[in-house]
């Protein structure tokens, strides 16, 4: 565990040098605030969402009006039915759509003003897990997890060095060199999380990560989660898994329509 | 380790796709083909045609059996009476008839057993551009359309120009149709490879959601398959060379010791040749690739 500290502040590293580069670009789509005024920025947040609202058509909405703060090394699960904005919510921290109205800042470096060449470098400090894995069939469980450091041009000591590290970590040491289509589902999302957290981000997105598993298989996952959200990376769930963020106990945020309906530290899925 | 990265990732995704690969690979090889006959072709008739249309001279032809007396009159009129004429040489059939021989064409006026040459009075103009006037003033143009001659001794004026017309106009239609046939064939190789890397893209487009998600640049989702086509084109350019190759080994190189044409010093290096054929069939892969990748490819 002791061992991620470091590899993470230099992460910290490329990051700050990645935004230096774009705060001084100017804004390619300047959000447009529907109110004059949004509410204030919180200070030391990892995330901060300010009115956030996300629009597919006029009647189609994916998020009304959100607005909440996470602060580094939180764990936190955005519950609620299907549609009610969960994704679009993952989205929109990764930058794969851009807010209609309000600002989203992570790390301190506010989307909007990231231009679209740099968007790769941001996603490089945010892993995310999706429900239906996305791993890649044609390569093993290695070359699955090596991948995203491949992509992000690591060197091949570096994948010697920290590949085995974070499959060790996710239990999937014996598995190394079998397919995707070999291993559980539970397994399978093991390798995802792997391949999320392999460049150590500050920020870990889920996104119905037990979606499909079922709940014993969850609880592995979740625990998984847990322990890398105790080396200090900031990990944000989205679920509609009501068992499990009742035994979890950690902060819930509620959606409903897309709106924030409660925000509770040491929630359960429902009140 | 980038490009080695890159390289792999092209060459997986060639054998994976292997039956479209092909398809383009063998365009681009009948493109470059065509293109590697056509070139050199048009050059060496243009460039034959255009030495001819150079040495800008008219022949006058005089009748069979004229006396020395007519020939005399007839020097006289050109030399004297026609405007923008530099000198006239004399060439008796028997001079003419030794230069053929020299030529190496003897034995077809042998079978002859008399010589068909006509004595020929060659016109030099004063400016290349005059000819057709010392033409017209020679053999004026008739209201019925046909050439009469100004004077009965002369049998016939032509100068160079007319002939070089000819050949040029031939080798025209010849041109259209090559160049036609290689815009065709290049469209066609573009679209069958922009066709493979739309297959290859579709194939590995859950590999590029994931390259995406964990933060790969544009770019680097872009160079496997930029390289894909380039690949495809190369090996297609490559293997038209290579046959191109033999074939001016073994046919055009011992036929040029023959024929004037082959070895017309206009023609285009062979090493130039490869160099602008290789170019081109990268060059429309690239093209290809580039057209899939912006329709397709929204990174």
């Amino acid at each position: 565990m002791q061992g991620f500290l470091p590899a993470r502040q230099s992460t910290l590293g490329t990051l700050s040098h990645a935004m230096a580069a774009t705060d001084n670009r100017p804004r390619r789509t300047a959000p447009t605030p529907r109110r004059s005024v949004l509410p204030p920025p919180v200070d030391g947040a990892i995330v901060d969402l300010r009115s956030v609202t996300k629009r597919y058509s006029k009647v189609d909405v994916g998020v009304e009006d959100v607005t909440f703060a996470v602060q580094p090394g939180e764990f936190v699960f955005i519950v609620g039915a299907s549609g009610s904005g969960k994704s679009t919510l993952v989205r929109l921290l990764i930058k794969e759509y851009d807010p209609t109205f309000g600002s989203i800042t992570v790390a301190g470096h506010d989307l909007g003003s990231i231009p679209r060449s740099k968007v790769p470098y941001y996603r490089r400090n945010v892993g995310v897990i999706f429900q239906d894995f996305k791993l890649l069939p044609s390569r093993t469980v290695h070359d699955n997890v090596a991948y995203a450091l491949q992509v992000t041009g690591g060197k091949r000591r570096e994948i010697r060095e920290k590949v085995p590290d974070i499959l060790r970590l996710t239990g999937l040491s014996t598995k190394l060199h079998n397919f995707p289509d070999q291993l559980s589902g539970g397994e399978q999302q093991r390798v995802s999380v792997a391949r999320a957290f392999v460049n150590h981000p500050q920020l870990l997105l889920a996104d119905e990560p037990t979606g499909n598993l079922d709940p014993e298989t969850s609880i592995g996952i979740m625990q998984l989660l847990y322990r890398i959200n105790r080396t200090g990376t900031t990990v944000i769930v989205a679920t509609h898994d009501k068992a499990m963020v009742d035994r979890m106990r950690r902060r819930v945020i509620e959606l409903a329509s897309g709106r924030v309906i409660r925000d509770e530290a040491g929630g359960g899925y429902s009140t | 380790m980038r490009i080695g990265f890159f390289i792999h990732e092209a060459v997986r995704a060639l054998t994976k796709n292997a039956v479209p690969s092909f398809a383009a690979m063998a365009t681009v090889l009948v493109t470059v083909l065509v293109l590697g006959v056509f070139i050199p072709v048009v050059q060496a008739t243009t460039g034959a045609a255009n030495e001819v249309r150079s040495r800008v001279i008219a022949d006058v032809y005089l009748q069979p059996r004229v006396t020395d007396a007519e020939i005399a009159k007839v020097r006289g009129i050109i030399a004297d009476e026609t405007p923008h004429v530099a000198r006239v040489e004399f060439i008796p059939k028997e001079k003419a008839i030794a230069a053929e021989r020299k030529a190496g064409r003897g034995e077809y006026y042998d079978l002859l057993g008399a010589n068909p040459l006509p004595d020929t009075l060659r016109v030099y103009p004063d400016q290349p551009d005059n000819i057709t006037k010392i033409r017209n003033a020679l053999a004026p143009l008739s209201p019925s359309g046909g050439r009469t001659v100004i004077d009965p001794a002369i049998d016939e004026v032509r100068n160079r120009e007319e002939d070089t017309n000819k050949i040029l106009s031939a080798t025209r239609v010849v041109k259209i149709t090559m160049a036609l046939l290689a815009v065709l064939l290049c469209v066609a190789s573009i679209l069958l490879i922009a066709n493979t890397i739309r297959l290859s893209l579709y194939a590995r487009r859950r590999e590029v959601e994931v390259m995406k998600l964990v933060g790969a640049t544009d770019w680097f989702i872009r160079w496997p398959f930029v390289l894909e086509g380039v690949l495809v084109g190369a090996i297609g350019g490559v293997m038209a060379i290579l046959l191109l190759g033999v074939v001016k080994i073994a046919l055009v190189d011992p036929l040029a010791a023959e024929f004037a044409l082959i070895a017309a010093p206009d023609t285009i290096n062979f090493g130039v040749l490869i160099a602008v054929l290789l170019g081109a069939s990268v060059g429309v892969s690239a093209i290809g690739s580039g057209l899939s990748l912006r329709r397709f490819l929204r990174v």
